[in-house]
């Protein structure tokens, strides 16, 4: 009995929800009075590989082989299968980022085992019972799930565990994968991914805007504040469906459900399904002219006005408080 | 081109959620059904790919027959035909194995579902079903287009977009953006009545999963309200008191 986590790499680093899983999957070995193996796919350096090590990893198989250079669904689950296999692994735990819920279902039924999406919190282990915590009906509810398969598989969702370092060393070693040529039907044609932006799936801050805005020319001050904040930008639904923001910054229950620690919102009433993509934020700020906004009702922290007063007012407040700290 | 969309019948994005049974079952009294969104807009591209006569689409639903009029809708949409497996699904890996058992000798080219249902908000049947099927599978799609033998599709990643070809057969979750949502005209209510309906008894399944308590979250507090002219307020409550800055 031991426990995998899958370390999925952005052109070869890790990010901060690979992290999380590690130290989220430490943690049920730790349960399981077991250790931790952690599984990478593709042209990672060791030092990165090195890194998992302090958040809790004894080995890492490095699986570095040239047909799986790209992410292809179908392959990768053979492979994080196979190393699941090699040792014996009884819990194998991925992120629950846009890859990782493609790959999980795929693993669970090649090791005929149960599986849990978007885990939020550690298992719960009683009277030989394997129970996790998920949110369900777009956050407006929470879902324990037992699984009763030998063998588990859990994908967590970002920002839901706090990284621990745990100080460790790992063990690198090459594991050669079965890659068989009909899992990589699938071609990959073109990627085009921002790398100078943080990542919403990832954000712990993020700073949104909607149809209060305007128009696309006054998002400047939203990107500012985003900037000064070190936070991801996101919108609503109608702004993106205006094309006043690209589609991949729509945040929402059509759009990409996030939980960061902070989200602020800026000129967004705050409808049903907006709500249910982002009310599992921890902090929520609301600033909007409309104090009848439903927004204001599920938000820590409002500002009833003019974004266009406030948001500068807002920018130069920050600005001086870091400064100061 | 013979298309099969995988449909769930999940709540009204608007319905308060309740439980029932010491909070282990999710209350159904006064709960409007619809057809989960994004099934709706896979539901849509299969249509728009096949129209003019270049394909067929069948919807699969696993489900009892209060699903039904769910089913008649995608029928009024455009779908040509439908299948009912006559069971109350138990998880994930029950629904995607029972559609396999129909699609496994159906020769579809391509099965689509939505990305994810909104009740229990998984992204797992359109994957199982590709891994039961040995077929490839591609999740979170925002296009898809037909060229020659391969779909082209462009898929969500962290940060950007990846556009990949794959050959056919293949399952794909769609997200918004791959159509738009088509409303039933009255021709298409009306033919949906005579369009075929074909119900299936399941096949047996080992499950691996079950929902053992539903909670709702604690109530957010109430909110702060700062004065639009002290901003700075702002600034100091989120470093120390919510301490997110």
């Amino acid at each position: 009995m031991s426990v995998l986590v899958y370390v999925e790499n952005a052109e070869g680093k890790f990010k901060k929800s690979i992290f999380e899983a590690v130290s989220y999957a430490k943690a049920i070995a730790d349960q399981l009075n077991t250790s931790l193996t952690a599984v990478s796919i593709g042209n990672v350096a060791q030092d990165e590989l090195q890194k998992l090590g302090n958040y809790g990893a004894a080995k890492i198989l490095n699986v570095n082989q040239d047909a799986l250079k790209s992410f292809i669904n179908q392959a990768y689950a053979s492979v994080i299968a196979e190393a699941a296999e090699k040792i014996a692994a009884s819990v194998v735990v991925l992120s629950n980022s846009f890859s990782g819920k493609g790959l999980a279902p795929r693993i669970a039924v090649k090791l005929n085992a149960g599986l849990v999406d978007g885990a939020i919190s550690l298992p719960e282990l009683n009277d030989g019972k394997f129970i996790v915590k998920k949110t369900a009906f777009s956050n407006k509810a929470f879902a324990y799930v037992e699984l009763h398969a030998d063998k588990k598989v859990i994908s967590l969702t970002p920002n839901s565990y706090k990284i621990v370092e745990a100080g460790g060393q790992a063990a690198i070693e090459d594991f050669a994968a079965t890659v068989k040529p009909t899992d990589l039907t699938a071609l990959i044609k073109d990627i085009v991914r921002a790398t100078d932006k943080v990542s919403l799936p990832d954000a712990e801050l993020v700073v949104s805007a909607g149809r209060g805005l305007k128009g696309p020319e006054n998002w400047a001050m939203v990107e500012e504040l985003a900037n000064l904040l070190g936070a991801a930008t996101a919108c609503s639904k109608p702004v993106s469906d205006a094309d006043w923001r690209p589609h991949s910054e729509h945040v929402g229950q059509t759009g990409i459900a996030i939980s960061p620690n902070l989200y602020i919102a800026i000129g967004i009433s705050g409808a049903i399904q907006h709500l249910a993509g982002v009310s599992s934020s921890k902090v929520i700020v609301v600033i909007n002219k409309d104090p009848e906004a439903p927004f204001f009702k599920v938000a820590d922290y409002g500002i009833v006005g003019d974004a266009f007063e406030i948001v500068p007012k807002l920018i130069e407040e920050l600005k001086s408080f870091k400064a100061n700290n | 081109m013979k298309i099969l969309v995988c449909i769930s019948n999940v709540p009204d994005t608007t319905t308060k959620i309740t439980f029932s049974d010491n909070d282990t079952q999710f209350n159904q009294n006064g709960v409007q059904f619809i057809l989960n969104p994004y099934d709706e807009i896979a539901l849509a591209r299969a249509i728009e790919l096949t129209d003019n006569g270049a394909g067929t689409v069948t919807v699969i639903h696993v489900g009892d027959a209060s699903a039904e009029p769910t089913i008649r809708k995608a029928l009024a949409i455009g779908a040509h035909d439908a299948v009912r497996v006559n069971a109350v699904p138990t998880d994930a890996f029950f629904v995607a194995t029972q559609i396999a058992a129909y699609a496994k000798d159906q020769n579809f080219d391509l099965i689509l579902a939505g990305r994810e249902s909104i009740d229990y908000n998984g992204a797992k049947v359109p994957a199982m079903l590709a891994e039961i099927l040995d077929i490839p599978s591609v999740s979170i799609i925002k296009k898809l287009n037909i060229e020659g033998n391969m779909g082209v599709v462009e898929r969500e990643i962290e940060g950007g977009k990846e556009v990949l070809a794959i050959p056919f057969p293949f399952v794909a979750g769609t997200a918004e953006g791959v159509a738009e949502w088509k409303i039933p005209n009255m021709r298409g209510i009306m033919s949906a009545r005579t369009k075929p309906l074909q119900v299936l008894e399941p096949i047996e399944v080992q499950t691996s999963s079950k929902i053992v308590k539903f909670e709702t979250p604690a109530p957010r507090g109430q909110v702060t309200l700062i004065d639009a002219a002290e901003p700075q307020k702002l600034v100091d409550l989120l470093h120390a008191e919510a301490k997110v800055i």
